[in-house]
């Protein structure tokens, strides 16, 4: 079985975004760029599929500007097969994603598709329902465990007020939440190797996907800022001014 | 115009943040809601104010919220209506983007305001910018983050409730079972005092320290991702970046240093208390009242306080 996984460069987890002054957008021009952090859990996923024999070959696949060829890099480096890149106008929206992924999945015939379940820059939460939609397979979203096991998956997914086990018939959606596993760190050798791995290039276009996004951006602002309060000296300072002057209590 | 409310329901109870969604429906029109579930949840949901019609879906096939056949069902009805609206929760962000890529649509998550019947705020980056997006799609699919309104009155209204007919989908999922924690408080998403616990609750036997404060103030508990990594409590007690956005009136922040993951899921909070040991530590940036001291003697002189 093929596991296929689409990673997104995103603004790295540790840098602290920018609201550019015109209120176009968050400043992303040499900001240090990183892999997603939850597409890399859902690479580690499918790596762990394969060291286990379930999976036979992992491909993954960016959809994006010609960098983001360090990200496919990145997961070739962890143990990725083979990359392709669709070259398209930076962040398309999770539609356009997902017809994109659409026709790479017609092409690939994957038993598995494990995505990270949002981006963290545009916070969607989407391309992996939205392409579980438009393939008319089953979605085991938020998961936090994965067996897989004759021709089925069985996905625990974590859900608002605890867990809920679902099964799904192969070839299926994954979207990968924050405990699914502890993706590991790419060694020398292995990024060296994954220099050599094939990295094929494709243009959306050519996919015959209309990459025109639907919303737009009317502004993009700072939230407002919370100002810091008081130190209060004693317990009984706290409830006094929590019924006296926040009146909450 | 009109919107079709999908109302999450658990154990039988429709979820409180669900009602948050039908009070930012109202101000896109007329409100109809869709139930999946039992009569008894059809039945309180015809009783909330500002719906209109309750449509009850009844099969078998919808009792779990699975998400293939329930965005098959959304496909089906969404012709009448220009909005289609859920809580930003786990059932909301499961089923509507799927039903949204069936209609050939781009949802927009995470809504806090809403400006104009095609315009909406939603925060990226972890809420460190606001986005304000305005949708070229002839139908709106939003999911809306319950922190964002306030709940619409349960009890008031007296809709009409129609049976609707299920509809054929590709019968690729099946509910196996459901793990929920045990919890006599109220929802950590809609509570209107929150008491969290980070790294410096030390144990999941210490974490118990914080259960007779909750107690006393009716409050829910939650937890820093800090907690929740080092087992302390289970993953859903999360409030953060990738956990649960709460906006309570009051939160209450013992051994939390402040982590922008976690900033990113209280900040919206009316007034916030924090107490840790660090003078040093970021949540007293955000913090109304704060008190530097260690957490062991402090919370249960508070709770005796209040009691």
């Amino acid at each position: 079985m093929k596991i296929v996984v689409p990673v997104k460069r995103v603004v790295d987890y540790n840098i602290k975004p920018r609201v550019k002054a015109d209120g176009s957008g968050v400043e992303t021009a040499g900001v240090k760029m990183s892999m997603n952090p939850f597409d890399e859990i859902a690479v580690e996923e499918a790596i762990r599929l394969k060291e286990k024999g379930v999976a036979t070959e992992v491909v993954v696949v960016s959809i994006g500007v010609q960098q983001a060829q360090d990200t496919l890099r990145t997961a070739m480096a962890m143990g990725a097969d083979r990359a392709i890149l669709v070259l398209s106008e930076e962040s398309p929206e999770p539609l356009a994603v997902a017809k994109v992924l659409k026709a790479i999945v017609a092409k690939e015939e994957p038993g598995l598709v494990i995505l990270g379940k949002q981006a963290i820059d545009d916070d969607m939460n989407a391309t992996g329902q939205m392409l579980a939609g438009l393939l008319g397979w089953g979605q085991g979203t938020f998961a936090g465990k994965v067996e897989v096991a004759d021709g089925s998956v069985r996905v625990s997914r974590e859900i608002d007020g605890g867990t809920e086990d679902v099964s799904l018939t192969l070839p299926a959606i994954i979207t990968a939440d924050l405990r699914l596993n502890e993706p590991r760190y790419a060694s020398l050798p292995n990024i060296m190797k994954a220099r050599k791995k094939p990295l094929e290039t494709l243009n959306a276009a050519d996919l015959g996907v209309d990459m025109t996004p639907r919303l737009t951006i009317v502004s993009v602002a700072e939230p407002p800022q919370r100002q810091a309060g008081v130190k209060v000296g004693s317990v009984g300072e706290l409830v006094e001014k929590l019924r006296n002057e926040a009146k909450v209590i | 115009m009109t919107a079709l409310v999908l109302l999450d329901h658990e154990e039988g109870r429709i979820r409180q943040a669900a009602l948050s969604a039908v009070t930012a429906a109202t101000k896109l029109g007329d409100v109809h809601v869709l139930v999946a579930g039992a009569d008894a949840v059809a039945q309180e949901a015809a009783k909330i104010a500002g719906v209109s019609k309750v449509l009850h879906a009844v099969d078998a096939r919808y009792a779990h919220e699975l998400a293939e056949p329930l965005a098959a069902l959304i496909v089906s009805l969404a012709g009448g209506y220009d909005h289609i609206v859920a809580a930003a929760g786990a059932v909301g962000k499961n089923v509507l983007p799927r039903a949204a890529a069936l209609l050939d649509v781009q949802p927009i998550p995470d809504v806090i305001s809403i400006v104009e019947a095609d315009t909406f705020v939603r925060p990226i980056y972890a809420g460190n910018a606001l986005a304000t997006v305005k949708s070229s799609d002839s139908k709106k699919v939003l999911t809306v983050r319950s922190s964002a309104f306030d709940a619409a009155a349960a009890e008031g209204g007296s809709a009409s409730v129609e049976v609707v007919a299920p509809v054929e989908s590709p019968e690729v999922s099946k509910f196996e079972s459901v793990h929920l924690s045990e919890s006599e408080r109220p929802e950590l998403e809609s509570a209107r005092v929150v008491v969290s616990g980070g790294r410096g609750l030390q144990s999941e036997e210490k974490f118990h320290i914080l259960d007779p404060l909750a107690d006393t103030l009716g409050a829910a508990i939650g937890a820093s991702r800090a907690a929740v990594d080092s087992g302390f409590v289970p993953n859903d007690y999360q409030v953060g970046q990738t956990g649960k956005i709460v906006a309570p009136d009051l939160y209450l922040a013992f051994g939390i240093s402040g982590a922008i993951q976690h900033l990113a899921g209280m900040k919206d909070s009316r007034v916030i208390v924090a107490v840790n040991k660090d003078p040093e530590a970021p949540i007293f940036q955000v913090a109304d009242y704060g008190i530097v001291g260690d957490l062991f003697e402090i919370v249960p002189q508070l709770t005796e306080e209040l009691k």
